[in-house]
């Protein structure tokens, strides 16, 4: 698999480590509730097609990207920089 | 027999080499097989489960029976195709799988036994009794069957791994391979083109034809040539793609010195992993056999085997050829050993309609029925309109057809699909993305066909890529039709061979069906059907063909089974190439290396870094002896220990003390300039993550320091926390672990050994404990630390890496007139053990804040990663296991890191456990063994005596439960 960093280009997997679909970047209130944090911190769906995972390019220049990808088919959609995705949702 | 004037082979230089002890000659250019028929060696192995005598199917890497061992000892390479395996003087090679001699295999009885060993044999006869399988089958069974032998020992040949990229990446050099190249190479893209022969060429090296007015391997020759011309054309031969993955990803075993006597520094094989943005499939095409009895004799050939024979190594299999076949491609095999003088004894083509031409006797409609020969071919027995008669023959040609090589295609998951014009599975378009097929491997089996597939598909990828590509006329060619009548199995008596290598006859195929076997995927485990180091490469066609006749099905509902990479076998020393014993994980020395295996201090591992473990002083026996000392020097002197590899973190920026607020679960942003702070940091699901000191240099500049093995983690979260949950901070952060050489120096001597290397000297007053700040050392501009890991009054100093050889050889000199010196890992356990100070031996990934006694760090004037999971319950309260000091008090005074606790009565056994032992050593301060343990509301519980029981060290000891902190509980030495 390979992953094109919008700082370094198109790198190979493992440049790259893995840590979960992009949920994480929504981190709750801290007064938000069991309920919410419990879905943070632990709830995850097993999607088969699309999904939007952070991938942190540990290999290469230390951004956390999120990867736009299809587990069925493989493919890599699109990537950006997480920076910008977590700005766009504020 | 070697034919005059035929041939690809260098006749100016000969080669010797031998074969089970004998020795053969052979010519510059030949294979182990080509030379063996030249010397009119049929025999060449021994079939797997039969041991049938076998010779050889093929020409190419697909061959299942001819496999040789290459080498002995640690140099011995088993399973080797003689097919592939080029000569060189000296080699040397054997067969494999018979005893005492492949004439004479005492186990060739199996093959007499065979109406017992059908398929589901095994799951059949060694069922009963159940504990005699594992006795008495299996090791029987097991020396019995097999192919080659490891030798057992380590393989001390080199290999290597490489990377490739390129625009286009073209499998295979044949016709449409070579065109492509050609059309790609012209327009100017970067093209890769590889091929698992010596010599590119493909099937014009194997035919009599003409391509452009010359012959085929003349105009392969040109076209390298002009290849070779371009700058942006890479040629790789003796290269096998393996594998097709994700996003362009192929990977590619290069035999590099396999066939060559002496290497030279060459490795014996590199995997490659290349990356192309585009890559063509022209991999050709297979042969397949047909299935008739006794088909497996030494002398029984593919048709187009026997003439590549011919026409590229001049070699011709057999004095009175015969050729059996469905297709008029197989004629080509008759007409070109006829014209180079070899006797044609029958050609019999199953098509009664089937148009022969040549001056040999001919039989149409007829097809051969079983075979004579015990160690190799003699007769055939043909029937014709329902008479039989025998002929002499030592080498039968047959063809079925041909498959193409579409394997590459299909490792993604895509299935081909089955075409009835040609009967063979062919390529579904756009199975793997990137990926487009030309030629033969395309079902387009004329050589003019591939010509134009391979030129048209190429301009179609650079179209794709954007490159502009002029047409390529198409070489005046050969474009004869290729017609055949489908034929997969002769009816009749006798065992007829599909799978060669792992014996897999008709009747096996059929049985299986019959048990209702009837999924190929059963049918192929049930039989082992394509389940040799051949994955069935010539085999499971037909074998499917027969099932599919059996089940009552069509082939196309009958489906095949998947291919899986590798395409060919690939060895493992080649896929972990460079990962042998050092070579396996990378290697972090600290500047303070040298000095340290000078003074002869065994090295441990920490992650990638080595640590002393000791410094032993002469006249010292055991590695306690040394860390004992060195305990009492810290105490009672000083000492100097490298603690460069903790992680270090500079960080800086307006938000820098926000971001430690909100990584630390305590307070930052209040720390004064100059001063430094222990800190907690939690995951976010509330357990401990790591712990460490972290220094204020300015209003804007701190300097975290982590645990060493935590270092990587640390960073990773500090950068999630800023660019996934605040990317509007204004912080930044750069891991300087390996900028700067930092050193312990601890012990009540500890300021006057600073002091002698510092500029300018220091005091209690300026740099009390949690001090920091700058200092020149000896000229250099350094940082100094009052922090303390072992109790004492300590310091870290750090200098730029490139000055730490020689400020730790100072250090440590300077030490020596104090009366200390350096010290290692075993004692710095034991002084922060003795401590109650935490390592990732506490914090293990399951303990929180609350468990190891630091619930109140959690500062509840802000939010932290980890705050809000930390306040969960069940994690906090009585039930959780605590951190305690242990030491023993009964008879036994050992303690083990990793044993569990009880109560005094309990039974030692998992349901009782109140907890574990963490950390353990001798402390010859206390005189006694000391221990960190969690144990179930242990803080409530200090004086309280407590079973520690090690099952692996058969230890049972009585403890004594109390504070963690055993030494200086208030302090006082610390801050002196």
């Amino acid at each position: 698999m390979r992953i094109t960093c919008p700082h370094c280009g198109e790198r190979d997997l493992r440049e790259f480590t893995y840590r979960g679909v992009a949920l994480a970047l929504d981190r709750p209130a801290p007064d938000a509730g069991a309920a919410a944090w419990d879905d943070y911190v632990h709830l995850r769906d097993n999607p088969a097609g699309m999904t939007r995972d952070l991938w942190y390019h540990s290999g290469g220049c230390g951004a956390w990207l999120v990867v736009t990808r299809d587990t069925i088919s493989h493919d890599v959609i699109s990537s950006e920089l997480a920076s910008t995705a977590r700005r766009a949702t504020k | 027999m070697r034919v005059d004037g035929k041939g690809l082979i260098d006749r100016d230089i000969p080669v010797e080499f031998s074969f089970d002890g004998q020795k053969y000659a052979g010519f510059q250019g030949d294979t182990v097989a080509s030379a063996l028929l030249a010397n009119g060696v049929r025999l060449m192995g021994r079939s797997f489960k039969y041991h049938r005598p076998r010779g050889v199917l093929s020409a190419g890497s697909e061959e299942p029976n001819a496999l040789i061992t290459v080498g002995r000892g640690a140099a011995q390479t088993p399973n080797v195709r003689a097919t592939v395996q080029e000569i060189y003087g000296g080699l040397s090679v054997r067969s494999q799988n018979s005893w005492p001699s492949l004439q004479r295999d005492v186990l060739a009885v199996n093959d007499l036994m065979s109406p017992f060993f059908s398929a589901g044999f095994y799951y059949k006869t060694f069922m009963w009794p159940r504990s005699f399988w594992e006795k008495l089958y299996e090791p029987v069974i097991r020396r019995a069957a097999g192919l080659g032998a490891l030798s057992g020992e380590h393989d001390t040949a080199s290999y290597d791994k490489a990377y490739g990229f390129c625009d286009l990446l073209i499998i295979g050099a044949g016709p449409a391979g070579l065109m492509a190249a050609l059309s790609a190479g012209r327009a100017g893209a970067d093209v890769l083109l590889v091929d698992e022969n010596a010599l590119p060429g493909g099937r014009l090296l194997g035919e009599d034809e003409t391509v452009a007015g010359v012959s085929g391997p003349v105009w392969a020759a040109q076209v390298v040539a002009e290849l070779g011309e371009m700058p942006n054309v890479r040629i790789m031969t003796r290269t096998t793609v393996t594998g097709a993955y994700d996003q362009g990803t192929y990977g590619a075993l290069e035999r590099s010195g396999l066939h060559m006597a002496d290497g030279a520094g060459v490795p014996v094989e590199t995997f490659w992993r290349i990356v192309a943005k585009r890559a063509l499939l022209c991999a050709g095409a297979l042969e397949r056999p047909i299935a008739f009895a006794n088909n497996d004799r030494p002398g029984i050939m593919t048709a187009g085997a026997v003439r590549t024979y011919l026409n590229r190594w001049g070699v011709a299999p057999g004095r009175n050829v015969s050729v059996f076949c469905n297709n008029d491609d197989a004629h080509r095999t008759a007409r070109d050993m006829q014209a180079a003088g070899v006797n044609i004894c029958a050609l019999i083509d199953s098509r009664a309609d089937a148009n022969v031409q040549g001056d040999f006797p001919t039989f149409t409609g007829a097809s051969v029925t079983d075979t004579k020969g015990r160690l190799g071919l003699s007769d055939i027995c043909v029937s014709s309109q329902g008479k039989t008669q025998w002929i002499k023959a030592d080498c039968l040609a047959i063809s079925g057809g041909w498959n193409p090589s579409l394997h590459l295609t299909c490792h993604t998951g895509a299935r081909p699909i089955w075409n009835d014009t040609i009967a063979a599975f062919v390529p579904v378009p756009g199975a793997v993305p990137g990926l487009d097929v030309a030629g033969a491997a395309a079902g387009v089996f004329s050589t003019k066909g591939a010509l134009k597939s391979g030129a048209y598909r190429a301009k179609l990828m650079l179209d794709d890529l954007g490159i502009k590509a002029k047409p390529n006329p198409t070489p005046k060619s050969d474009d004869t039709p290729y017609g055949l009548t489908p034929l997969w199995a002769v009816p009749g008596k006798g065992r007829a061979w599909l799978d060669f290598q792992n014996d897999v006859t008709v009747k096996d195929v059929e049985l299986a069906a019959r048990e209702n076997y009837a999924s190929v995927e059963h049918m192929k485990r049930y039989t082992t059907q394509g389940m040799a180091t051949d994955q069935g490469k010539s085999s499971n066609v037909g074998a499917l063909a027969v099932l599919a006749d059996a089940t009552g099905r069509s082939i196309s509902q009958t489906g095949t089974t998947t291919f899986r990479p590798p395409y060919s076998p690939v060895s493992i020393g080649a896929m972990g190439a460079g990962a042998l014993g050092k070579g396996f994980a990378p290697e972090r020395f600290t500047t303070s290396h040298m000095a340290t295996l000078e003074d002869g201090a065994p090295m441990i591992e920490a992650g990638l870094w080595y640590r002393p473990s000791f410094f032993p002083k002469q006249g010292e026996k055991t590695w306690r002896q040394s860390c004992d000392r060195e305990i009492n020097m810290v105490r009672s002197a000083v000492g100097v220990c490298d603690v460069s590899t903790l992680g270090k973190i500079d960080i800086q920026g307006k938000d820098a003390a926000k971001l430690l607020d909100f990584v630390y679960t305590n307070m930052f942003s209040s720390l004064k300039i100059g001063r430094v702070r222990y800190g907690l940091m939690l995951r976010e699901d509330g357990f401990v993550m790591d712990d460490g000191t972290c220094a204020r240099l300015g209003d804007t500049h701190f300097v975290m320091t982590t645990t060493t093995a935590a270092a990587g983690e640390v960073m990773k979260h500090l950068e999630f926390a800023t660019q996934c949950l605040h990317p509007d901070w204004d912080v930044q952060m750069n891991s300087a672990t390996e900028h700067w050489a930092q050193f312990a120096v601890a012990g009540p001597k500890a300021r006057d050994l600073v002091n002698a290397v510092l500029d300018t000297p220091i005091d209690n007053e300026t740099f009390p404990f949690m001090a920091c700040g700058l200092v020149g050392v000896s000229g250099v501009a350094g940082r100094l630390f009052r922090i303390s890991f072992s109790g004492e009054h300590a310091y870290e100093i750090a200098v730029p890496a490139r000055y730490g050889d020689s400020l730790f050889r100072l250090l440590c000199a300077q030490a020596g007139a104090l009366g200390g010196g350096p010290y290692g890992m075993e004692a710095l356990n034991v002084l922060r053990i003795e401590k109650g100070f935490i390592t990732h031996a506490e914090i293990d990934g399951r303990v929180t804040a609350f468990d190891i006694g630091m619930g109140r760090m959690v500062s509840a004037k802000k939010d932290c990663i980890g705050k809000t999971m930390a306040a969960r319950p069940g994690l906090v309260g009585d039930g959780r296991e605590q951190l305690v000091g242990l030491r023993p008090v009964g008879t036994v005074k050992q303690l083990s890191a990793g044993a569990f606790l009880f109560e005094k009565g309990a039974s030692a056994s998992r349901e009782n456990a109140q907890g574990h032992t963490t950390s353990v050593g001798f402390s010859p301060t206390l005189g006694h063994f000391i221990g960190l343990g969690f144990l179930k509301n242990g803080r409530a519980r200090h004086g309280e005596r407590i079973r520690m029981v090690d099952h692996l060290r058969d230890l049972d000891v009585i403890c004594e439960v109390g504070d963690p902190v055993v030494y200086d509980p208030t302090g006082g030495r610390t801050r002196g």
